[in-house]
This record gives structure tokens, sequence and C-alpha cells, in this order.
């Protein structure tokens, strides 16, 4: 069952010299429900944009963004308010995130105050419960966030993200600040949480080897397009977009040498300026001439992966 | 070449470096042949930027204070040295670089300025001379149009772009020693690719020897020659990179070579590290990884493991070694 279907999301931003960002340009995907969908890129792809158009963080100039039968686009402000308490948000920093003025049983009982639900016994016994699922004692209530760690934090929040019960959790660099010895737990948390709750994810990260194990599928962005997708062991395994390919081969893997991989030359482009064609082809060693001039459509290939390429049309 | 390779360059010896009386670095000893990458790797909070800056007697200090040790560059040690003589040495034997090259670089100055500004304090040349020595730089760190780049401002270059100019500075004097503090961190991985070749190539070319403290293993084991792993302010254990990561020994490297995403099958759970690096004021008595570690026993918990060699050039400080 589709949860969440976006069609056609487009965004831009205003910048320098009138120009206008291209931050989202005609992204479309869906998530299963239960089902966690990796977005990975470098910075300035759209992948945080992609997030924030989902949650109504910031408003998308078109397409439709349908979570359970509804275009989210389309609800006003009011609307919005009963579909939140089932999309809820993990960003990177946990401290930003989390008001230091606020024990972290207020922080956590808040968004049930705020969708009014409960009274003051139930909000704490649900405190007490999601405190439990993300394996902090139900004494941290009674504590401020500054007297816990980063990855104690990341516990916090995603507590905060879980308490109303939410269907769809949108990820944003959710363990890029962490410790490696701290992510690796992070990662084993939200695995057991997305099994028990059968919970559906959106798990943005510019890390690969991170998206690779957690996703389910995996969207591949650049320059605010959806370049390649596809299920995670045939995108891994058998990369088709030159870009996800040079994307794979920069990451580097303890046991292995600099030698023979790929290296792409140059930097993204500005995104307020794109190149014409593939925005790919100033970067891609096997462009051919109709690359510079044609973009190419994201094209279904036999085993259900999508990739935008001419070298596979 | 060879010859160069031979000599020492940077060698640390019994390194302890305080905060109001507390160690938050004590007895690392490192040493760096010409031409050679040293990986100096470990978690936040475990002492290798700290080890990085007493190197380069940038330390604040006070309140930080290099309590004991010698830190011998090509055999003269910068311990005892004042400030005058430390930065003859700064940007003409011994440079470094740093995670975020905006902060780094002058806003107000073009990169050509900048280039030149280093040249100028290290040899007495004209500007015009300075100058074109800065698009030789620039032109060697891999800036296209190197001449035209020279009157360009931080601000008009992308982020990997800045990391080359800060490269360009660094090679101004041809140093002997690089530091490279988390010089990628900030850079996109297709950026960070290019930046380590560069850094990789012109030690290769130049024979400068370079220290890289990074917490990316993946980095380490693509460009260094040797590793050293550090936890809880301590060096816990250094060897040749392919033996450290064939065959890790202390058991929080072989716990953290296990623990990340690349080294697992995708959706299995990860062979986790319980609990969290402690920061500097709470290591606990023993070894510092003690109340993290499976294997530990009583006699981890009460003393401290030396670094002893545990195979030929591989040292660990570990009593229950993998």
């Amino acid at each position: 069952m589709t949860l969440l279907s976006v069609r056609n999301l487009t965004k831009t931003y205003p910048a320098a010299q009138g120009r206008r960002v291209q931050a989202l340009s005609e992204v479309s995907l869906e998530i299963r429900a239960g089902e966690v969908l990796g977005v990975v890129g470098e910075s300035g792809c759209g992948k945080s944009t992609l997030g924030r158009a989902i949650l109504r963080l910031s408003d998308a100039d078109a397409g439709e963004v349908v979570f359970d039968g509804q275009d989210l686009i389309r609800l006003s402000r009011a609307a919005m308010n009963p579909v939140r308490r089932n999309l809820q948000v993990v960003f990177q920093d946990p401290f930003g995130a989390l008001n230091p003025r606020h024990r972290v049983g207020h922080i956590l009982a808040e968004p049930l105050i705020v969708q009014g639900q409960g009274d003051r016994v139930a909000r704490m016994a649900r405190v007490a419960e999601v405190l439990r699922l993300v394996g902090l004692p139900e004494t941290a209530a009674g504590r401020y966030p500054h007297e816990f760690s980063g990855g104690q934090r990341q516990r916090i929040a995603i507590a905060r993200a879980l308490v109303l019960n939410p269907r769809l959790i949108v990820a944003d660099e959710a363990v890029s600040a962490l410790d490696v010895s701290v992510q690796s737990q992070i990662l084993n948390l939200i695995a057991g949480l997305r099994r028990q709750l059968g919970l559906s994810i959106l798990f943005i990260s510019h890390d690969l080897s991170v998206i690779r194990h957690v996703s389910d599928r995996i969207a591949v962005m650049y320059l605010g397009r959806i370049v390649e997708s596809g299920p995670t062991e045939s995108v891994i395994a058998g990369p088709r977009h030159p870009y996800t390919q040079a994307l794979l081969s920069a990451v580097p893997r303890p046991g292995e040498r600099r030698e023979g991989r790929i290296r792409l030359q140059g930097e993204v482009p500005d995104p307020s300026a794109p190149p014409p064609g593939c925005a790919f082809h100033t970067r891609c060693a096997q462009a051919l001439p109709a690359c510079r001039v044609t973009r190419p459509a994201l094209t279904r290939q036999p085993d259900g992966a999508e990739v935008a390429c001419h070298l596979h049309p | 070449m060879i010859d160069r390779h031979a000599e020492t360059v940077l060698d640390v010896q019994d390194l302890r470096v305080e905060v109001g009386g507390r160690a938050i670095v004590d007895q690392v000893a490192l040493s760096l042949n010409a031409g050679e990458m040293l990986g100096l790797v470990g978690e936040s909070g475990c002492g290798k930027s700290v080890t990085a800056l007493a190197i380069m007697r940038l330390l604040a200090e006070p309140p930080m204070r290099i309590a004991q040790g010698t830190i011998r560059l090509d055999g003269r040690d910068l311990v005892p040295l004042g400030e005058p003589a430390l930065q003859k040495l700064r940007g003409h034997d011994m440079a470094m670089i740093f995670q975020e090259p905006m902060t780094s670089l002058n806003p107000v100055f073009s990169v050509g300025d900048q280039i030149a500004e280093a040249v100028r304090l290290h040899s007495p040349v004209t500007r015009k001379a300075a100058r074109s020595r800065a698009a030789d730089l620039l032109a060697r760190v891999g800036i296209p149009a190197p001449t035209a780049a020279l009157d360009r401002y931080p601000h008009q270059m992308s982020g990997g772009q800045r990391q080359r100019v800060m490269i360009a500075m660094a090679l101004a004097a041809s140093p002997r020693l690089l530091v490279a503090d988390e010089p990628t961190t900030a850079l996109d991985v297709t950026v960070q690719a290019q930046i380590l070749d560069l850094i990789d190539d012109l030690r290769r070319e130049s024979g400068m020897a370079v220290l890289l403290i990074t917490h990316d293993l993946g980095v380490v084991s693509q460009y260094c020659d040797r590793v050293a792993v550090m936890y809880g302010g301590r060096v816990v254990e250094t060897a040749p990179a392919a033996d450290l990561f064939a065959r890790p020994r202390h058991r929080y490297t072989e716990a953290l070579l296990r623990t990340i995403p690349a080294a697992n099958p995708p959706g299995t759970d990860l062979p986790a590290i319980p609990g969290s690096v402690p920061p500097p004021g709470q290591r606990p008595v023993g070894c510092a990884f003690h109340p993290r570690c499976a294997a530990a026993t009583g006699r981890c918990r009460s003393d401290l493991p030396p670094l002893a060699q545990v195979s030929p050039f591989h040292l660990a400080a570990c009593w229950n070694p993998a």
C-alpha cells in the first residue's frame, strides 16, 4: 500500500541577480507502508528541501504530496495540523532541536498537548512508554537535554518524533553528527523501531554506506532531480547512472586503497544556473553529444529501477 | 627520494597536555618520516586535534599547557621554543590546514594577495615574484586558470576550491611537515576524494610528511602508510595501515571496524559498541575503554595497559588483544 506519493514536486528559491535556485525539479517518488526510502546526494542536491516540502515546513511551487489519500500541498495550515501527528521529523543536530530550558518530560509531552491528546496522567504514561522504546530510563523525563550525551539526545529527538505514534518519519541526516560508535547504536534503534512499529521512513543522508544499510529502496539526487532510483541491492550492486557509479566509488571504505576508483572532475555546478541537457554532463566521463542538449527522462528499466541517463534509454 | 624517506621529520615522545592540572592528552608518541602519511584517527574527544595543535604549538596556552614530553621537528625540540622562533618555523618548516577553509581565509583580501603574503613571509622576493609564485602554487593545487584566480575572493570560490587555496598557502614555503586536521570533513564525498588525491600526490612528489587527523577509517585506509588510533587521550594502537585494517589488535579498534555499516550486510543489526566516548574529565581508571569493552577483565578496570609490541611494527595498549 502506498502511504506517500510525491508527484512532480518543484521548488525554487530566489538567488542573487534576480535568478532562481531550482532546488527541486519535478521530483516524484513513492513510499509504501512500512518501507524505508533512502534519499542520497551531495550538498545542494535538494534532498533536505524535499523533506521540508513533504512536511510542509516550506511550501512547494508546484506538484503534489499525497499522504493517505490527501494532497497536503492544497491543505490549509489549519487542515494540516491533524495530519502532522502522522508525519514527524528527526533532524541532524539533536542539541539544536531540543529546548535547553525544558525538562525531557515536557519536551516529549508537548506534541501531545498541542494535539490535545490525553490528560496529564495519560501523557506521562505515554512519555514513559516512548522513553523505554528508545532505550532510555523513565527517570530521563526529569532531566534537561544538556545532561545527556549526543547519542542520548538523538534518542530523545526520536522519542519526540514517536510520541504521537506517526506513520511516517522524515529523518534528515539523523545520524550524521554522531561518532561512529554511537551512530551504529542509533541505526540499530531506528531499524528496531521500524520493525516493531511498522513505521515508514524517508531517510535523507549524504552518506551512501548509511543509506545502503537502512533503506529498502534508494533515490539518488543531483541538482534538484532524482537521477536514479530502485531497490537498494540493484542500485548498490549495479549502479547505472554515471553519477551513482562515481558516488559509490568515492566512498572510502576501510581495507581499500585509492587506486582504481572513479574520479569526478570539478564540483556540483551552481544550482541557480544548471547546465543545459543532463545537469551532470559537465562532470561525466561518458557524456554523449545528446547529453549537452537534451535532458534525459527518468526511464523504467527491466528490473524496476529508474534511471535518467541517455546511456540507459 | 629514497634517502629523504629514511629521514625522521617529526618525532613526538611522551607528550602530555594538561588543562587545569588534568591531562587531556597523555603519553602520546608519534613519528613520521619524510614523504610518509600518518593517519591519526579517533572519535570526538579522543585528543587527536589537541595533539595536532600541540605539535604546531598552537594550543590555547593558557588554559592548556604542554606539561611533559618532546616534539622534535628535524631533530629540534619545539617545546622549549618561544613564540618568535615558532613563528619562523610555522609556514616555513611546518604548516597546517583545517576543516573549514572559509574561517581560515581572510574574506577581504584576494586569494592571490593571501598566498603572496605567505610567500613573502618566508622568502625575500618582490611583490611581482611573489604573485607569480602564487599563480604557480594555484596551478599546482589544480585551480583552473590560476592567474585569473589570483584576483578572486574566498566567497567567490566553492568549498573544494577554498581548501585547495589553503593547501597552496601551506605549500608556499615547501614545508617539511603538513598537519591536516579533518581537511575534507566539510566537503562532499566526490570533492573529498579530489582533495585527498591532491595531498597524496604532493607528498609523493615533494617528500613532505603528512599528519592526517580524521575520524574516517575509510580515508585512513585509502591514503595513509601508517595509522595511530587514539582513545581517551592516548594512542591505543599503531600499525602499518594494511596490518591495522587486516588485523586490528586493540579491542576498541576491532569493535570500531566491526560496527561501521559498510562492514555489515544491509538491514542487519550492527554490532554496536555500548555507551559513548567518555569526556576528558570522566575517563575511567585502568584502560579508558574498559566500560564499553566486551573482553574487559579485572585487570582492565585497575591497570592502565602500556602500548606494547604485538607483532613487528604493530603496537597495542590492550591487556587482552584480539
